[in-house]
């Protein structure tokens, strides 16, 4: 029977079904990070259990990480103390770690991917959403609650329902100027945040074909703000080609074969989705938030929706608390509003390939006095990376803040933070209330919509400035 | 867990769409390293002005004396957003037993069944007819037959919730007990795959 390529990995997984209700399905790679994981090592530890499969799981520190001098001690003290307790579990429960201090460390979905740890065909799950991240290398990639990580340390397993399939196609050519976090802004303002809820994605079409993996991730990476468990796109030549050599990608010897089994995980031609959404890529313009979910969403160019003329009564109370939380007004356009601060960093847009952008804009330009502008390198690689390519040169010339690896201001978790009443354009994912701190109000955009306004101190369609 | 076959109640509206797990409990409350008292801090930042709990801010619907009860009803796509399973301890904590609603996220749809918190989805019309109860009215959710009726008018929907989570609800069972219970079957997975 035909399969989706969701289906044949599933599947291949299934250890057991059970009469209606989930199946039991074995998880290859297990990623923890300090914030979700204590309660679960509390768990097992007062069932009198261990660690099943130590080696499949890796961890790292990164939502509560300070982004400046973390050679210190991590002044917070319950930060400080969440920090310990995973230093302290790892080591009891044989888990790598790469903490604070230690050259893999980073956010979660950043390291998996470039250490090689994440590949094709595997199950993958982190007790943080955005683990979709890793369905950009054709593996099904979801985020789970704590419990759900008790029982993966216990059994390797989780009992999950099984979603239903959509496919998304991307067709055609992109614009110059519009990046893959435009289409992904894109999609979820068309289908909304509860759009896909109950599916996994898969993204396909020319328009996919042509992104780098780190575009892809970019895409699989905020597939959870469409409501979906998980975003995948089938592995190529460009996955291939992006593995070959990493840290824990399969060596010599091993590659040959392990690249052969990959080539084998793409949906049949004749398998059918539950829901199939056909895009064209020349409609996508560069993109920018204007509300509290991700789904609220308009080209740069465009202008707020005018909340009369809304006919559901629940999304247009919605746009109308949005707007008020955000201080903005039906019917405007966004471009030329003041911005005071640009946040580039978070596991969506935090890797080389965004910095290389950002650099590529702001070089030779200095950002605008108003602004205060933060780049937050997504691991140490990363930050290892643009020095040796000379872009904190160019960041430090602009005015830029460049930090040390970790989630940073994308969720109001560490030291940094918006205040209250300011705006932020920012290369995350959530532009919820209060995320980016209590009170700050974030405009989501791909880095180089976000270069463009550091420079500009406003709202800048970035293609002015190319 | 503790089993859960009937919930009694009246209820608390919280008639939004969209209600994110970054709103039910902010990320500076994840820092704890176990599961209690999140209850005092569940939507904490619409419940008080500027973080202060003696600024409670009179328009939210927690702290409107007329609504309690141990079932919080709320807008299409609940609990969307972060997977954190501490959006569904600070419900369990505050008293809730049950969340109805229209349309629910995923992931936090999983969390509250794995904390005996239970996520009922009911049709948009029958959520709209419980809105427009008065703050007296009761509410009946019937696990074992999967019903919630609106006690005053006697109207009722059934709910789905699969055979396997519906036991581990009457029963107080959970997932892990269920997936020890079949580690000879993971193993035989796992040398099969070799």
């Amino acid at each position: 029977m035909a399969k989706t390529l969701f289906d044949k990995i599933w599947d291949k997984h299934t250890v057991q079904k059970i009469e209606d209700g989930p199946s039991v399905l074995y998880i290859d790679k297990h990623f923890i990070h300090e914030v979700t994981s204590p309660q679960a090592f509390n768990g097992i530890e007062k069932r009198g259990l261990k660690v099943f499969r130590p080696q499949q799981v890796v961890a790292t520190a990164d939502h509560n990480v300070p982004t400046i001098n973390q050679h210190l001690p991590i002044k917070d003290e319950l930060s400080r103390l969440q920090v310990q307790q995973l230093i302290e579990n790892c080591k009891k429960h044989h888990i790598e770690l790469y903490g604070l201090g230690h050259p893999f460390q980073g956010i979660v979905h950043v390291i998996g991917p470039e250490l090689g740890v994440t590949q094709p065909g595997m199950t993958i799950v982190c007790g943080d959403s955005h683990t979709s991240t890793h369905g950009a290398f054709g593996a099904v990639a979801f985020g789970i609650g704590t419990s759900e990580v008790e029982m993966v340390f216990a059994s390797q397993c989780l009992l999950q329902t099984k979603p239903k399939v959509m496919r998304i196609n991307i067709e055609g050519e992109l614009h110059n100027g519009v990046l893959s976090k435009d289409i992904i802004l894109y999609i979820i303002a068309q289908i909304t945040a509860s759009g896909a809820t109950g599916y996994f994605v898969e993204y396909a079409g020319s328009a996919i074909r042509s992104l780098s993996m780190e575009a892809r991730m970019t895409i699989c990476n905020m597939s959870i703000e469409m409501g979906a468990r998980g975003g995948m796109i089938a592995p190529d030549e460009t996955t291939f080609a992006y593995m070959k050599g990493r840290q824990f990608a399969p060596g010599n010897g091993l590659w040959e074969k392990k690249v052969a089994e990959w080539k084998e995980l793409y949906t049949d031609a004749d398998a059918v989705f539950d829901h199939e959404i056909n895009i064209n890529a020349s409609d996508i313009q560069p993109m920018i938030t204007y509300g509290t979910n991700p789904g609220l969403g308009i080209a740069i160019n465009g202008h707020i929706p005018v909340t009369d003329t809304i006919p559901d009564e629940g999304e247009r109370n919605n746009i109308i608390k949005a707007l008020k939380y955000m201080g903005l007004e039906s019917g405007k356009s966004l471009l030329g509003m003041p911005v005071q601060h640009v946040f580039i960093g978070s596991c969506t847009n935090s890797r080389i390939e965004d910095l290389r952008l950002v650099a590529s804009l702001v070089k030779g330009r200095k950002k605008n006095e108003n602004v205060q502008v933060m780049i937050v390198p997504g691991s140490q690689q990363v930050a290892r990376q643009a020095t040796a390519e000379g872009l904190d040169k160019i960041f430090k010339e602009a005015g830029f803040e460049i930090r040390q690896a970790g989630c940073s201001a994308c969720l109001g978790m560490n030291e940094d933070k918006i205040p209250a009443g300011e705006y932020c354009i920012s290369t995350s994912n959530r532009n919820f209330e209060g995320r980016q701190g209590a009170g700050a109000r974030t405009l989501l955009a791909s880095p180089l919509t976000a270069a463009a306004a550091a420079i500009t101190g406003v709202v800048t369609d970035v293609r002015e400035l190319i | 867990m503790i089993p859960l076959q009937k919930i009694h109640s009246r209820f608390v509206p919280l008639e939004m769409e969209n209600v994110d797990t970054d709103q039910i409990i902010p990320a500076r409350f994840l820092k704890a390293t176990t599961r209690d008292g999140f209850g005092k801090n569940l939507f904490r930042d619409w419940r008080y002005e500027n973080n202060d709990e003696t600024k409670p801010k009179a328009d939210f619907v927690l702290n409107q004396s007329q609504f309690s009860g141990e079932i919080l009803v709320a807008g299409k796509n609940f609990g969307c957003g972060s997977s954190r399973e501490h959006a569904a301890w600070a419900l369990q904590d505050y008293g809730f037993k049950a969340v109805v609603s229209s349309f629910f996220a995923d992931i936090f749809k999983n969390n509250a069944l794995n904390n005996g918190v239970v996520p009922v989805k009911v049709s948009d019309e029958f959520l709209a007819k419980i809105f427009a109860l008065g703050n007296e009215a009761t509410i009946s959710i019937d696990i074992d037959k999967q019903t919630i009726t609106l006690d005053a008018s006697g109207l009722q929907e059934t709910f789905e919730i699969n055979t396997y989570k519906k036991t581990c609800l009457l029963n107080g069972y959970d997932d892990i007990d269920y997936l020890i219970a079949n580690k000879q079957a993971i193993e035989a997975y796992e040398e099969k795959q070799v």
